[in-house]
């Protein structure tokens, strides 16, 4: 009997998914990359969330700092709500929700563009046409989801912000800038650093789970769909396990 | 290379699925100028024959040999300069349906001609291929605006634009009414003239077999069963040979 035989779906599927990590790597250290195609998966991935992100991050931002406000009214620490409600935002609130914004728009836009493409029969179509589809495909995407997903995110810091600075004049006055000084004044680097570099490993979380969905799709309309999903789950779950990790790291680093 | 010499050698492939076995030492030559046709039940793995002849798919164990080179033996490059000499034909047709016409036709391209070449010849080179299948009206559409017919003959130019040596037919015909499939089966006869190819084709469309092949294999119980040329099969009695000519 082989004990080293893996039986559990989830460990092979993790074993798989690490399979499919280190082949990006070695196929994205290669010469000759794709850069053009990359650009348009740039662009395309910010084309795609932008206004979803924007709104998002904007009702967000206006409704955290409706809620926060009787807590610290309480506590007679109104004065605090633009500092603490831009920490929250920054540090967690934010990449958070434009990473699952992403997992669900890009994480299965690939899923399903990648495995429609592949039960089509069209990634052989590449391999055969001398174009290697891993890199074309499959590199392209997961540093176009690598460099965007942080973008997104500050994108999303900025108008949960300025959300916020709505949020705190509804029932108060803070003047603009004010406001500002105070948002940047209780945001240290500690605090904006570690969530930048975090999103980094969001986006690529999304495009590796999305094109390896995407790249390794079942034959069939059904596996399509499968991909598209599972791609979706996956993803999402990554973020916040990888959300965990950032926790503590930055906590064990004291960057906190 | 001469008409008549071997250009594709398959010597006692063996490819299973799980406990599926596929292909039990299969061998088959085909000669250099010649339209050999393939014949088999579904399932019987016609095409999992030709995707290894391409290395899409690697055999289990046997030799192939495509010209004159050993396919197991060839790094990527190698592997690569190669199937540019091997057109192949999707029974699915393949075409990205994302990219217009033009640069469904432009895509093969991109990794055998220098930059410079595309912009001097790219142009022409998807035209003259789009006259050959008589779509020059489609270059600018997209693959779902096109009927079925005009996508098999859209990638059917795709597969010629590097005008390979070798072609693979996937089903060529399947799916069409027999007007549109004379229509190709015409067109792969032309080509054969014109670039003097090599071609495997499969099909169980008795009119294109009629008309194209030289030569006929049949591929039962996964083994070259026998072959001929389509006459001879035709007068054939055995009874798993002839249930496909009734
Ligand atoms: N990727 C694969 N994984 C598992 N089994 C496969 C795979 N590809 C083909 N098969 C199996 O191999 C066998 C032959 O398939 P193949 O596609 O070559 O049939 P075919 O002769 O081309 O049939 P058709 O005329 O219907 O196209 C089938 O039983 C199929 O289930
Ligand atoms: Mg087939």
């Amino acid at each position: 009997m082989d004990i080293f035989k893996i039986e559990s779906p989830f460990l092979k599927e993790a074993g798989e998914i690490s399979r499919f990590t280190s082949r990006f790597f070695k196929e994205a250290s290669k010469p000759n990359q794709e850069w053009e195609v990359f650009l348009n998966q740039c662009f395309w991935v910010g084309y795609k969330t932008l206004t979803l992100v924007g709104i998002t991050a904007f009702i967000i931002g206006l409704v955290l700092t409706i809620q926060s406000r009787p807590t610290l009214l309480e506590f007679g620490a109104e004065s605090l709500l633009p500092a603490m409600v831009s920490v929250s935002l920054v540090r967690e609130i934010s990449p958070v929700i434009v990473a699952l914004i992403c997992a669900g728009k890009i994480g299965s836009g690939m899923g399903a563009e990648l495995g429609s493409m592949r039960v089509t029969e069209q990634i052989d179509a590449m391999e055969v046409s001398g174009t290697n589809p891993f890199k074309y495909l499959v590199v392209t995407r997961v540093w176009a989801t690598t460099l965007m997903v942080p973008v997104l995110s500050s994108v999303g810091n900025a108008v949960s912000l300025y959300g916020g600075y709505l949020g705190v004049n509804i029932r108060g006055h803070v003047s603009w800038n004010l406001y500002w000084f105070q948002v940047f004044d209780a945001l240290s680097f500690g605090d904006v650093l570690p969530s930048l570099i975090k999103t980094f490993f969001f986006g690529f979380a999304i495009g590796i789970v999305g094109c390896y969905k995407g790249y390794n799709s079942q034959k069939g309309t059904e596996g399509v769909g499968r991909s598209a999903t599972t791609a979706v789950i996956v993803a999402s779950l990554l973020v916040f396990i990888l959300d965990l990790i950032a926790v503590q790291v930055t906590d064990l680093l004291g960057l906190t | 290379m001469e008409n008549g010499e071997p250009v594709i050698v398959v010597e006692k492939l063996n490819k299973s699925f799980g406990p599926n076995h596929v292909l039990k030492d299969f061998s088959m030559e085909v000669n250099s100028g010649e339209n050999l046709v393939i014949l088999g039940k579904s399932g019987s793995g016609k095409s999992v024959l030709i995707k290894c002849i391409i290395k899409l798919i690697d055999g289990d164990s046997g030799n192939i040999n495509v010209l004159g080179q050993n396919i197991d033996d060839l790094e990527q490059d190698k592997l690569d300069e190669l199937r540019a000499k091997v057109g192949f034909l999707f029974q699915s047709n393949a075409l990205y349906d994302s990219m217009t016409v033009r640069e469904n036709l432009e895509f093969p391209l991109r990794r055998h001609w220098s930059k410079e070449e595309r912009a001097d010849k790219a142009e022409a080179a998807v035209i003259e291929a789009l006259e050959d299948v008589g779509l020059s009206h489609t270059i600018n559409m997209m693959p779902a605006e096109l009927s079925g017919g005009m996508r098999k003959r859209i990638a059917l130019a795709r597969t010629l634009i590097l005008r390979p040596k070798v072609i693979l037919y996937d089903e060529p015909t399947t799916g069409l009414d027999p007007i549109t499939g004379r229509e190709i089966s015409q067109l792969m006869l032309d080509v054969q003239k014109k670039y003097n190819a090599t071609s495997i084709v499969i099909s169980h469309d008795l009119n294109c077999i009629k008309m194209i092949s030289n030569r006929i294999i049949m591929l039962i119980d996964g083994k070259n069963y026998v072959s001929g040329t389509f006459e001879s099969l035709h007068l054939n009695t055995d009874p798993k040979v002839k249930e496909f000519f009734d």
